[in-house]
């Protein structure tokens, strides 16, 4: 069963989801990362997308849920490196996932949690 | 099926055709099919030479009525070659068909001239027609093929003209978006786009509708999807020139670009880009 690293970078969690992930792997990296959040006390959540071709419609759910129950504990996540071909088949899917924060990359995001948080800012709504 | 009297007749026409070669080429190559094909006479008995060579090598092996025939697919790409020379001119017309039929004149005579045996006269003649009719059906075939292949090399050209992704500034991208877009055009100007941001790793992203004659809700349906999956990657789209005309258009139609930030000309819309990026443009005394 694979697993996803959860990463503590001073406050931000990162995370790189480096393979596909089964359902069951999904929802298990769900609550692993929500109750990290709580036990790190972190400001903001950072899942990197670069690597993967496919994102399903489960995945794309999950990553929205886990920022709306991220956002309860006051902490933002950001959704980073998201490739053109899944942007566009989550767009043409209807999954346009509102509200979920995005950045291009692994430092843009990082800048988007600084403590202050920067005008800069991408906001799906 | 070739039977006995077939492979006869087939036999006695390739040698008339060998015999009276020199004759055929010379009458041929005064033809108008080969004069407005050839640029000069000796490229006018070359061709004619290679042409009487595959279609004595097609009756020599029995299949002058197929066009796939061996003799007349050695032709193949001279006749593309002479087919796009007539592209260049005024297309194959029913006017290139009826001359490749004129092709017949000659060889007919000669057959006849040649005092064959009786009983092979007719068949003889069947033969050659049968086979110039074949000819011409290759001649058009390749025509066609080279202008099919025209066809889908310039509408490879449009669509890269159609989409170039132009780089502003440091983070800003725009798109100049010109003519009717069809959902295929749309689509790759979608993907070079999102591709350019990832590349550029661009915070901004500008389609610019100028050159947009009409928008209607096909148009605007793929211009927020674009919009909404360079959000996905973190970037953001404003749409640009939106002339007063589209606007009550899209007004009418009741298009709503909803959170899609909108701007009048292109120049709008790299100030609020650079605001977006948090730069400002300020204005020196003592300029020019």
């Amino acid at each position: 069963m694979p697993s996803v690293p959860i990463v503590n970078l001073n406050g931000v969690l990162l995370v790189t989801i480096q393979e596909e992930l089964l359902d069951q792997s999904v929802s298990e990296f769900e609550s692993e990362l929500t109750e990290k959040v709580v036990d790190t006390r972190a400001r903001g959540v950072l899942i990197d997308v670069s690597v993967l071709d496919i994102i399903d419609s489960f995945l794309a759910r999950t990553l929205h849920d886990i920022a709306a129950i991220t956002s309860l504990m006051a902490a933002r996540t950001v959704v980073v490196g998201m490739r053109p071909a899944v942007a566009i088949t989550l767009v043409e899917l209807g999954l346009t996932l509102p509200g979920l924060l995005t950045a291009l990359s692994v430092e843009e995001g990082l800048a988007l949690l600084a403590p202050p948080p920067g005008p800069a800012r991408t906001a799906l709504r | 099926m070739t039977t006995t009297s077939d492979r006869k007749t087939a036999a006695v026409v390739c040698d008339f055709l060998d015999a009276q070669r020199e004759t055929i080429v010379a009458q041929w190559a005064e033809s108008p099919f080969f004069r407005s094909v050839a640029q000069d006479p000796d490229q006018a008995v070359g061709d004619s030479t290679e042409i009487l060579r595959g279609l004595r090598k097609a009756v020599a092996a029995g299949d002058s009525d197929s066009p796939a025939a061996e003799g007349f697919s050695d032709l193949r790409s001279l006749l593309t070659a002479l087919a796009a020379q007539l592209d260049g001119n005024e297309g194959v017309s029913a006017r290139t068909a009826v001359e490749v039929s004129e092709l017949k004149d000659p060889l007919l005579r000669l057959w006849l001239e040649s005092e064959q045996d009786g009983e092979l006269v007719v068949p003889g003649a069947l033969l050659l027609s049968g086979a110039v009719d074949t000819l011409r059906l290759v001649l058009v075939e390749s025509a066609l093929a080279a202008a099919k292949e025209t066809l889908a090399i310039q509408r490879d050209q449009l669509t890269e003209l159609s989409t170039p992704v132009i780089k502003l500034w440091d983070g800003v991208l725009a798109i100049p978006l010109i003519g009717t877009l069809d959902s295929m055009r749309s689509q790759v100007a979608t993907e070079s786009l999102l591709q350019s941001i990832m590349t550029h790793q661009a915070k901004v992203a500008i389609l610019d509708i100028t050159g947009v004659p009409t928008v209607d809700t096909m148009v605007a349906q793929h211009l927020l999807k674009t919009a909404m999956a360079a959000r996905l990657m973190g970037a953001e789209c404003v749409i640009s020139g939106i002339r007063p005309q589209i606007a009550n258009t899209m007004v009418q139609l009741g298009i709503d670009l909803g959170e899609v930030a909108t701007r009048a000309r292109l120049a709008d819309a790299l100030a609020y880009a650079l605001n977006r990026l948090g730069l400002q443009i300020e204005s020196q005394p003592g300029a020019v």
